[in-house]
């Protein structure tokens, strides 16, 4: 067929699947995947395990080794038929852990780490490079096979230009396809339902090939049956070491290869569709592999001798002028090497990106690490993995010479990755599998496979000096790459596998016995291999899975306190009678522990702890609604305590003001108590001193007279000052009995001005009054007011310093109050003192001359405060102005 | 020789009392009402013996002894501080003031007539 048509098939043939994924992709952004999420397209997405080494390799693997070629098939069919409970656990636990490759399974088991998530993301990429090197080879082949020149005298490219054009082709189509956008749980519906599509074209080209062979070239299956019986193929003899390495190797390919692992676990969308895939995976297998033996017969029969057996599905038709159906051969192939490809490379990639540049990028630019640059970087990331694994698989085809066989270079890769086996199985089923373990497995086993199959596959001196291979590197025969260890007479590809899955699996049972697990390894080991126990586990009590008693001392020590953990548990051994600090870990022990415990975290958080200990479940959704709802109990009852702060914070304000007052009190007491030591000290003073003096006698009488008045106006001033004390207790007391009635205003400052006319009566005041204005009838205690007006004008009197002292007394009534103003004509009283004056004891001049002990003003303002009343200075009137106010009726005591 | 007394003190009476207890003890009393002229008055003729109520109007007792300790003039003057309020507070007060004797109201003329005697060293 002329080149440009072929391009231009394979360029619509593209087109088309392109616009298969685009269309399921737009599918199931609507939700609407329907058939698409189904067990029969999971199966035939599963089939990109038969890449074009299975399409075309498998017929040139037949015609030269014979049946060994259905190892291939047999090792899968092994796995889905007899395994498919490991894959069931595989599923659910990238399902529930939501991985997205091998290496992040790997890693996440292992404690999240990501030293391991590297290396196998560098033995991935390495042991696929020969795979891809194979799908280019492949394509390539096919195309110089079925290229002819156009019409027009146009000569196709050769192989080399072909291969170039082939990997740029599939790098370009792959990251069209696969990195359009980051999708968070790594799953590509349009990719899986186009090699689904892919799947039934190269299923279907090969059967018609198949067909073709039997019914067309042969004389149906009878006559076929002869054929190979007379063909070289059935001298084929089984080799019973190479044909159990083979499957072995296939079968561990089937779940380790990095593609299988993405379409079978990643992008796996129920679990059931597993059970499915158990009995038509095998069965696809067994069709893809039921006309390999009647193509190989025919061919080797049809073909001239030297013929490549790799391309006789595709040079059979052309020899017998199908040129249909040869192209229909053509994209079969076609379709499986892209398929695998693109998948592949897509895997990869995510492993590349995730764990190798996401962790050296984030390294170096922390600050950055959460802005939204992540996204754009992540898939420049995996374009530009797409390109370097695609750019290596085009290398490894240059340098292995691209004239190694197909099924040859697939077996290279499925050695490689083989390496996964030992750390996934151990790391599924057995807990005490730890990371030390994995990372020297996968090492040890990935060196002995690069040293003994991987490297000398470019053949002798192109990495490794033939000299190495023929007597060992630094002459140590032992470790020739192709007989380690003296063992020389094995196959070399079954040499390879030996010995690297041996000490693979050595290293990692070493590594896991001799090291300890983390603790998020431990957690996470007990979460993959009791992954479907859940469900079933007994919610609480103790019955079913107990604990390391280490492992619960750690926990313990961690949460209660290395000390307090310690005599706990020494507490408890010796109650089984056991000496140390490691009881047995018995369910009433385990029930003690976990209530210990919940002392300190909370019930919830102490029993899902327990149960990853116990290794008993996964912590279940309750467990986490219970420790969320624990959360939530804990904070509620942090913010009652805060509120609870707050109003200590009030309470205790509230008594330094009251201890600040209660001070201030104590000091005004103190005050008060010198003040009236003071008060009443004074006039004790002069009776004693002139008491002494009269009793020493020798006097003449008008002095005993004088002394003797003196002691009695001492005495009477006592007197004052201890009424005057009594009344100002009883007022402020407010336990003053009040008499309250109907009394004239007039009649009252009558009474006050008789009465304060005692005081200095040798002072001629003037009053000034408006009588028409005081007839009032005030309801209140008459007495009490009286004695506020007595003490006002008794004060003018003794204050007032004015030549001719006036005292006017003005009356008003506004509402339901009355006010009576005081006003006299002397200097008043100066601003500053004005605070003071009705204080106790807040004597403004000589209190002799005045005669009073400084309680008048504050004895009337407690009696005007039991009046309902007030008594203010009224500043700027002249003189010293009072005003007493009063309600006009006062209905009941003022407490 | 007749030792001069200056009684500074603001109640009559009590100055009154005061100066027949000590006239009649043979000292010649001098008295003063308040505290405002004090200082001038003692530095204008210096007394034998200061008597000093420690609450006066005007200005404190205390202040008074306080200038007139500052004074070399006066520094040395004996000086009996007088105070009606009696607590043990004012009695320290008054001493670190520098008062020679101190005396609580009320008092007894014996008790007053000793103290002034050995005051004017007699």
């Amino acid at each position: 067929m002329p080149f440009n048509l072929l391009v231009l098939s394979c360029l619509a043939y593209v087109i088309f699947l392109f616009a298969v994924a685009w269309w399921a992709e737009r599918r199931a952004a609507r939700g609407r995947l329907g058939w698409l999420q189904s067990p029969l397209i999971y199966t035939l997405s599963l089939s990109i395990y038969c890449t074009a080494w299975t399409f075309y390799g498998a017929v040139g693997y037949a015609a030269r080794s014979g049946l060994e070629f259905l190892t291939i098939y047999l090792g899968p069919t092994i796995v889905f038929v007899g395994w498919w409970w490991m894959l069931r656990k595989l599923v659910r636990i990238g399902r529930r852990q939501g991985v997205t490759s091998i290496a992040d399974l790997l890693s996440s088991r292992f404690g999240k780490s990501n030293l391991l998530g590297v290396i196998v993301t560098v033995i991935a990429v390495v042991a696929a490079t020969p795979y891809i090197a194979l799908q280019l080879q492949s394509v390539t082949l096919s195309f110089s096979v079925f290229a002819s020149p156009t019409d027009d005298g146009l000569t196709p490219p050769g192989t080399e230009a072909t291969a170039i054009w082939v990997a740029t082709g599939l790098a370009i189509f792959t990251i069209l396809f696969g990195t359009r956008n980051l999708d968070a749980k790594e799953q590509h519906h349009g990719i899986v339902t186009a090699i689904a599509v892919e799947a039934v074209v190269k299923l279907v080209a090969l059967v018609a090939v198949g067909v073709f062979v039997v019914w067309g070239l042969a004389d149906g299956p009878f006559d076929m049956k002869a054929r190979i019986h007379a063909s070289s193929i059935s001298d084929w003899n089984l080799q019973p070491g190479r044909w159990a390495g083979l499957m072995f190797a296939s079968g561990a390919a089937v779940v380790c290869l990095p593609r299988m692992f993405q379409v079978m676990v990643v992008e796996n969308a129920d679990e059931r569709h597993l059970s499915t895939a158990s009995w038509a995976f095998p069965l696809y297998l067994f069709a893809m592999s039921l006309f390999i033996v009647p193509i190989a017969v025919m061919g080797l029969e049809r073909l001239p001798a030297g013929a490549n057996a790799d391309m006789f599905v595709l040079t059979l038709p052309l020899a017998e002028g199908q040129g249909a159906l040869a192209m229909l051969a053509f994209l079969g192939g076609f379709s499986s090497a892209t398929s695998m490809v693109i998948v592949e490379s897509i895997a990869l990639a995510t492993m590349v990106s995730n764990h190798i540049v996401m962790p050296v990028w984030l390294r170096l630019r922390p600050a950055k690490g959460m802005s939204g640059d992540v996204r754009r970087l992540v898939l420049l990331a995996r374009r530009i993995s797409i390109a370097v694994v695609l750019g290596l698989g085009y290398a490894y085809y240059r340098k292995s010479g691209g004239s190694a066989t197909l099924a040859a270079i697939g077996l290279i890769a499925f050695a490689g990755v083989a390496q996964f086996l030992p750390a996934m199985v151990f790391g599924l089923f057995w807990r005490g599998a730890t990371r030390v373990g994995a990372v020297l497995g996968l090492s040890v086993g990935f060196v002995i496979w690069a040293y003994t199959l991987f490297l000398p596959s470019f053949g002798p001196d192109a990495v490794i000096p033939a000299l190495v291979f023929a007597e060992g590197p630094w002459g140590l025969d032992w470790l020739r790459p192709r007989a380690l260890f003296g063992v020389g007479a094995m196959d070399p590809l079954i040499h390879a596998l030996f010995w690297s899955m041996t000490l693979n699996t050595a290293a990692f049972l070493i590594g896991s016995l001799f090291t300890f697990p983390g603790p998020v390894e431990r957690m996470q080991g007990a979460a993959f291999v009791h992954v479907f126990d859940s469900a079933a586990a007994n919610p609480r009590g103790w019955q079913r899975g107990l604990a390391e008693p280490e492992d619960l001392l750690v926990m313990s020590q961690r949460i209660m306190g290395d000390e307090d953990a310690l005599a706990f548990f020494e507490a408890e051994a010796k109650d089984q009678g056991k000496a140390g600090y490691l009881p047995d870990p018995s369910p009433q022990f385990m029930a003690r522990l976990e209530r210990r415990l919940a002392g300190s975290v909370g019930a919830a958080t102490a029993h899902a702890m327990m149960s990853q200990l116990a290794g008993r479940a996964t912590v279940t959704v309750e467990d986490l609604m219970a420790v969320a709802s624990e959360s939530a109990q804990i904070m509620e009852y942090s913010a009652r305590l805060e509120s609870q702060q707050d109003e200590l914070t009030r309470t205790a304000r509230a008594l330094r003001e009251a201890n600040d007052k209660l001070t201030q009190l104590s000091v005004q007491k103190d005050a008060f108590l010198s003040q009236i030591s003071h008060e009443l000290r004074t006039p004790m003073t002069s009776i004693r001193a002139f008491s002494e003096i009269l009793t020493e006698g020798d006097l003449p009488a008008p002095m005993v007279a004088h002394y003797g008045r003196i002691i009695h106006d001492e005495a009477r001033r006592l007197t004052r000052l201890l009424d005057d004390l009594l009344d100002l207790s009883v007022l402020e007391n407010g336990t003053v009995q009040l008499n309250l009635g109907l009394t004239n205003l007039s009649q009252m400052i009558d009474r006050a001005l008789a009465s304060a006319s005692h005081t200095k009566p040798e002072r001629s005041f003037t009053i000034h009054r408006d009588l028409p204005m005081e007839n009032i009838f005030l309801r209140t205690d008459a007495d009490r007011l009286v004695q506020v007006f007595i003490n006002l004008i008794s004060n003018a009197r003794k204050y007032c310093d004015a030549t001719a002292p006036e005292l006017r007394i003005s009356v008003r009534q506004k509402g339901g109050r009355v006010t009576i103003d005081f006003i006299d004509n002397g200097s008043g009283i100066p601003q500053d003192s004005q605070a003071l004056i009705f204080e106790k004891f807040a004597r403004l001049t000589d209190q002799t001359r005045a005669g009073g002990a400084g309680l008048g003003l504050a004895i009337c303002r407690e009696v005007m405060a039991n009046l309902g009343g007030t008594i203010t200075y009224l500043p700027g009137q002249g003189g010293a102005a009072f005003r007493v106010a009063v309600p006009l009726r006062l209905e009941q005591q003022v407490a | 020789m007749t030792p001069r007394v200056l009684l500074i003190e603001d109640e009559p009476n009590i100055t009154e009392a005061i100066r027949f207890i000590l006239s009649r003890d043979g000292c010649e009393v001098v008295t003063l009402a308040d505290g405002l002229g004090a200082v001038q008055a003692v530095r204008k003729d210096v007394p034998d013996l200061l008597i000093l109520d420690l609450m006066l109007p005007g200005v404190s007792g205390l202040d008074i002894l306080v200038q007139l300790r500052s004074d070399p003039a006066t520094a040395r003057l004996p000086v009996l501080m007088l105070t009606a309020k009696g607590q043990g507070r004012d009695r320290e007060a008054a001493e670190r003031a520098g008062a020679n004797h101190f005396m609580t109201k009320p008092f007894s003329n014996d008790d007053m007539r000793a103290a002034v005697r050995a005051l004017t060293g007699r």
